[in-house]
């Protein structure tokens, strides 16, 4: 007899898909999901054909912001987001990485004026492969390890 | 892009049109002072960082052009010690004052301070980030004493890891074809961001230690000073002050027209006994800030086209 674990289907709400293993639960830090009362799924070294390994996070009842999406991109970039409404999927997206990133990054720089003043931070991305983006205020270049987000 | 009321904040905004438009009105305004184009305009600097030559030289261009001056030397003067942020410090400055003038010491500072102003403002410096009027005023020494910027073989020679003047005067340059040299320690060599936007323009460029082995190449030679200020550690200063000194040792190893320029302050990499040979470009480059900040003023407050 083969045992399955079987992640209950959501009737409404979002999936997020294909993203590295090792991000897993950075996606559901992201969403802030300790607070969300619905039914959350989170799989974590699920086979895939095309990764090896992936993580599924699966949220009833949310739907993203543009923040969130962008910080997904950031740190699972071929992640895809599944929008579900009574049991199907309605709307199938690839995340990507935006041109500009608005209150979703922390700058690494500490001498830099949204570190030390309340202020928004607007970065730019000057590569998305590999990802480097560049700070509006002090202009420091951010390669992907570098980046924290907000 | 006109220049009436704009923000003069990093060198990455302007072109090779704005840099040569700039260039153009101060070689204008030393050639014909012009003594009341500013009369009637408040120039707020502010200064939350000790600055000699940045500060003394805006104050006197501004007011050589008839215009008057206000603001403060020092942080510690100010709101800014009783928590006051910058923000709303320029949200008041732009009530009493034309144009700002701003250095701190955090990098974006400048930046930050414009979104705040309505009124244009000057980065005078911020942190080890951008400092775009000491670039235009090198830029405008270049020509002066070169005669021409573009295709000129150009040695950055010291501190090219911190100097921000290092990293400003190369992007700058960039758009004038330039062969450059970057001689440094390899611990202070110049920031692989730089190198790789330098291999994307397509510019060729040296990495060098030794200044001896390309000093016979150059056109200009830019000396900084190994900055104190901007290392963490001490011992790490005391390990590099010093390294390259310029002194009458180097004449025999350079083109006859290569001019030496440095931002200063200098602590001891240029030798006096350099001063009064036809190489020293670095007081008369301190006297072009003037004619620099000029331009910039008149054009900004909308009294220059």
């Amino acid at each position: 007899m083969t045992k399955e674990l079987t992640v209950s289907a959501i009737e409404e709400g979002t999936v997020i898909d294909h993203i590295p293993s090792d991000s897993t639960f950075k996606v559901a830090e992201i969403l802030k999901l300790e607070s969300h009362g619905k039914i959350i799924s989170v799989g974590a070294n699920l086979p895939s054909k095309t990764m090896g390994t992936k993580g599924i996070v699966k949220v009833a009842g949310k739907s993203l912001t543009k923040e969130e999406v962008d910080k997904i991109a950031i740190i699972a970039p071929h992640a895809t987001v599944n929008i579900i409404k009574n049991f199907e999927v309605i709307k199938k997206l690839r995340v990507s990485i935006p041109d500009s990133l608005h209150n979703t990054i922390k700058c690494s720089n500490p001498n830099c004026i949204t570190n030390n003043e309340e202020s928004d931070t607007e970065f730019y991305v000057i590569s998305k492969d590999p990802l480097k983006i560049k700070c509006h205020y002090c202009e420091r270049v951010m390669e992907k390890e570098d980046i924290r987000l907000l | 892009m006109g220049f009436k009321n704009r923000d003069v904040i990093s060198i990455n905004d302007f072109s090779k049109q704005d840099l040569l438009h700039v260039l153009k009105v101060a070689k204008e305004l030393e050639k014909k002072p012009n003594d009341g184009l500013l009369k009637g305009k408040i120039m707020a600097a502010l200064f939350y960082e000790p600055s000699t030559r940045t500060r003394l030289s805006f104050i006197t261009s501004m007011e050589q052009l008839g215009g008057r001056v206000i603001g403060f030397a020092s942080g510690k003067v100010t709101s800014f010690t009783k928590g006051e942020t910058l923000w709303d410090t320029m949200k008041m400055t732009e009530n009493y004052a034309d144009v700002i003038v701003v250095r701190h010491p955090l990098e974006g500072a400048a930046r930050l301070a414009a979104e705040a102003s309505s009124k244009p403002v000057i980065n005078a410096g911020d942190g080890a980030n951008q400092h775009p009027t000491q670039t235009m005023l090198d830029l405008y020494t270049i020509q002066k004493v070169k005669g021409k910027i573009d295709g000129l073989h150009i040695g950055m020679l010291g501190d090219l890891k911190y100097g921000r003047t290092v990293h400003s005067l190369t992007k700058a340059l960039s758009h004038f074809n330039p062969t450059f040299y970057f001689i440094a320690p390899q611990a202070l060599q110049m920031p692989k961001s730089y190198l790789e936007e330098l291999d994307r323009l397509k510019i060729k460029y040296y990495v060098e230690e030794n200044l001896f082995k390309v000093s016979d190449k150059l056109d200009v030679l830019y000396a900084t000073r190994i900055q104190k200020e901007r290392f963490a550690d001490p011992i790490e200063y005391e390990k590099y002050k010093g390294v390259y000194k310029l002194d009458k040792d180097l004449l025999p190893h350079i083109k006859k027209e290569l001019k030496i320029m440095h931002p200063l302050p200098r602590v001891d990499e240029i030798d006096r006994s350099l001063d009064n040979t036809e190489h020293a470009a670095y007081f008369q480059q301190a006297a072009n800030g003037v004619h620099v900040r000029k331009a910039l003023l008149a054009l900004v407050l909308g009294k220059k086209e």
